[in-house]
């Protein structure tokens, strides 16, 4: 059986998110595969340039999501290889996956970003910054969120209600990156909104987890959070919402897709927590929820952006 | 045009209380990594079954299916090939177990004796006694029947039975009704340590006096490193003892073969049990391994795999003395697969865990062998699967990361005692871990 168009739906990895990548790869290869596509399902692996080479793709998908993938560690392999392939290229990954960097530059492209200090291990243990942590804490005030400056699923989040949690805290988040970001917990609706080029504005997806907060698992336990889709929210500031994750997504030079994670607070005011550019496309995912939401199918979006990558082709 | 979601899960509303704790978290999401080539896995229970003698098994196979193919390949009564069950009997008669095969009822796998026994004997809200720490797995299959799980600490000497007379009597005044106590006596999963046979009679006395019943797990009892284990508790009690057992260490657990040597009072229900949960164990397994006791050297080849283990064994312990920071304190078993490890300064293992992952080694955090929070600074360590060198390597990486975590520790100055574990997920989480 001979395929008009072949793809490689690259996900796993050694990233701390295999297990998730893992399952938004096989969602996205099945939807291709039932559109007609060939497709071979790789793994980020030793063997991935080889098997890219040889395999005669016309493009490749990338479900990949952490380390050695979103951050855009294969977008530029992909680009060296001249292989077209859905998603952000090296430079917009890079810097959106470093969320004290993307908030920088969305600060500056006039953001609501929440006030973020950094801790560095380093600085902790050679330079002995630990002094200065009350200082760090009164200053961005109590609650606090602990994350990973690089990272995603919520992996080492934490949320730290009193002092004396944070130092536990920190050695959570400190497994997943050596830069860790004291973040202003910032009240309001918790909102996803996916940018997805060359379609009508996605609806924001709404998430209220039943209990605590959104977390690993109930990110990924079905029925552990309610979602709304589309979000309650009033046309204009629905749209004013939309225009802000755009708006990111343009700042930090993404392409094809991407997902802010904002929230609303009581003032109306839009705060852009972080821009995924590689973002889940599983089952419990906010992306397909968004496209379901605006009667757009999973293999519809999956096609979509396939299509775009094999655009690109050089041939 | 409002609609509330609820991901797409069209049966969420109809799941069973006892699979409600099964929830993904973010420590299964590091174990999808640990299973990579790159990473020294000192996490999973595998026997080392690339030691068996295949060119052996192979035959057995062939035979079955040339002398009893039709047999083997029929159903079979739910208490399984009487002639296996009198091959298991004399497996157990050097623990000082007689018995006779028809007080013996064949499992798949000694897991599911434990599945059984919990749905025949529990209703929601009961107590069972277990050892803290406990073998996860016996954990997550009785957490499927909501059963409360009461820990009685254990020593270097096994269940710490003034303990337990202590928790017996606790659980009397609270009027809860214990179903029974479970115990692994034999190099226990996860602690590694034996119950001293002094020890095995005041238990007997304790769990006679109050009237539960003893499940006596012993997978591991005949891979001793310094010869055997005490005679097992079956061997005194016959009455209130249900002794499980399993091929899987002995053997192989592809089989799936276990058993259940149960009083004769409770033989005849717990077939019943059996038959309704799935008819029969594999006939074509129990055929293959009743050949292979009865009429091939067994001996020889568990002897090469204690052999194997006992060098592992050796390796880990060894690169332990040698490399693991000071204030790290760990067992030192006789046998079996499992050295159980207390970090140094409450150390959290579960937060530790993506960095060893970074770093290329991966353990269990302690917390998944207690159903009730404990065990945060402790870890389990298996050696039976990974060669000698890569076990050197593994805790050469794991030392780092502990001294790397006291560092960390020191420079925040010191972490104070939680109450609430962060990521506090439930032992039903853990399938899969053996």
């Amino acid at each position: 059986m001979s395929f008009e168009c072949s793809v490689a739906v690259i996900a796993g990895g050694l990233s701390f998110e295999r297990e998730i990548s893992l399952r938004s790869g096989r969602r996205v290869a099945d939807a291709l595969r039932e559109r007609g596509y060939g497709v071979m399902e790789l793994d980020a692996d030793h063997q991935l340039v080889e098997s890219l080479r040889g395999g005669g793709f016309d493009a490749a998908f990338v479900a990949l999501h952490g380390r050695f993938g979103e951050d855009g560690t294969v977008a530029a392999l992909l680009e060296l290889l001249g292989l077209p392939y859905t998603g952000s290229t090296f430079d917009a990954s890079r810097l959106a996956f470093d969320k004290l960097a993307a908030k920088s530059v969305l600060g500056r492209a006039g953001m609501h970003v929440p006030l973020a200090i950094p801790v560095a291990e380093g600085a902790l243990r050679e330079l002995g910054m630990g002094a200065l942590l009350d200082r760090a804490m009164s200053e961005l005030g109590l609650p606090v969120v602990v994350k990973p400056n690089r990272g995603g699923s919520a992996l080492g989040v934490r949320l730290v209600d009193r002092a004396d949690q944070l130092p536990a805290a920190l050695m959570s988040s400190f497994g997943y990156d050596d830069t860790v970001l004291l973040e202003r917990y910032v009240a309001g609706t918790e909102l996803a909104l996916s940018v997805v080029d060359g379609l009508a504005p996605l609806p924001a997806v709404e998430i209220r987890p039943k209990e605590g907060w959104y977390d690993f698992a109930a990110r990924y336990t079905h029925g552990a959070v309610d979602f709304r889709a589309p979000a309650e929210l009033e046309p204009d500031v629905a749209a004013s919402c939309f225009e802000t994750a755009r708006a990111a997504h343009l700042a930090l030079g993404c392409r094809d897709l991407s997902r802010a994670d904002v929230i609303l607070d009581s003032d109306g005011v839009c705060w852009v927590l972080e821009v995924n550019t590689g973002p889940g496309l599983t089952s419990t995912s906010l992306v397909p929820m968004a496209a379901d939401a605006a009667g757009i199918s999973f293999a519809d979006l999956t096609v979509h952006l396939t299509n775009r990558a094999i655009a690109r082709h050089p041939r | 045009m409002l609609q509330a979601m609820r991901a797409d899960d069209p049966f969420l509303d109809r799941y069973a209380h006892g699979t409600r704790g099964m929830t993904a978290s973010e420590i299964r999401a590091l174990f999808a990594v640990a299973s990579r080539p790159e990473i020294v896995s000192l996490a999973g229970g595998m026997p080392f079954t690339a030691a068996l003698p295949f060119d052996i098994i192979g035959e057995v196979v062939a035979e079955v299916v040339a002398k009893e193919g039709a047999a083997a390949l029929q159903y079979l009564g739910g208490q399984g090939d009487p002639r296996l069950r009198e091959a298991l009997v004399d497996l157990m008669t050097y623990e000082g177990i007689h018995a006779s095969g028809g007080e013996v009822v064949v499992t798949a796998g000694s897991q599911q004796a434990l599945d059984l026994l919990a749905r025949m004997f529990c209703d929601p809200g009961d107590v069972i006694i277990a050892e803290g720490p406990s073998y996860v797995g016996a954990l997550s299959a009785f957490s499927q029947y909501q059963v409360e799980v009461r820990h009685v600490p254990l020593d270097d000497q096994g269940l710490d039975p003034e303990a337990l007379g202590e928790t017996l009597d606790q659980l009397s005044s609270e009027g809860k009704r214990v179903k029974f106590l479970y115990t692994v006596p034999n190099y226990h999963n996860p602690a590694g340590v034996t119950m001293h046979a002094e020890r095995r009679g005041r238990v007997l006395d304790l769990a006679r006096r109050h009237n539960v019943l003893i499940v006596e797990d012993n997978p591991y009892g005949r891979l001793g490193f310094e010869g055997d284990p005490p005679p097992a508790l079956r061997a005194s009690d016959a009455e209130n003892v249900v002794y499980l057992g399993s091929l899987s260490k002995v053997f192989c657990p592809g089989l799936r073969v276990g058993w259940a040597l149960v009083p004769p009072a409770l033989c005849e229900r717990l077939i019943l049990v059996k038959e309704a949960a799935d008819l029969c164990s594999s006939s074509f397994a129990q055929s293959v391994a009743y050949r292979y006791f009865a009429h091939y050297p067994w001996r020889e080849t568990l002897k090469a795999l204690r052999d194997v283990y006992r060098e592992r064994r050796d390796a880990m312990l060894d690169a332990l003395d040698e490399d693991f920071p000071a204030g790290a304190k760990w067992s030192r078993p006789q046998g079996g697969f499992y050295v159980w490890l207390e970090l140094p300064e409450r150390l959290d293992a579960r937060a530790m865990l993506a960095k060893a992952i970074a770093a290329r080694v991966a353990y269990v955090p302690g917390g998944a062998f207690y159903a009730d929070g404990q065990g945060s600074s402790q870890i389990r360590l298996s050696y039976c699967f990974p060669p000698p060198n890569r076990i050197r390597e593994g805790i050469r990486r794991l030392a780092d990361v502990v001294a790397e975590e006291l560092d960390l520790v020191h420079a925040l100055g010191g972490i104070p005692r939680m109450d609430g574990a962060v990521d506090d997920s439930p032992p039903a989480g853990w399938g899969g871990v053996q």
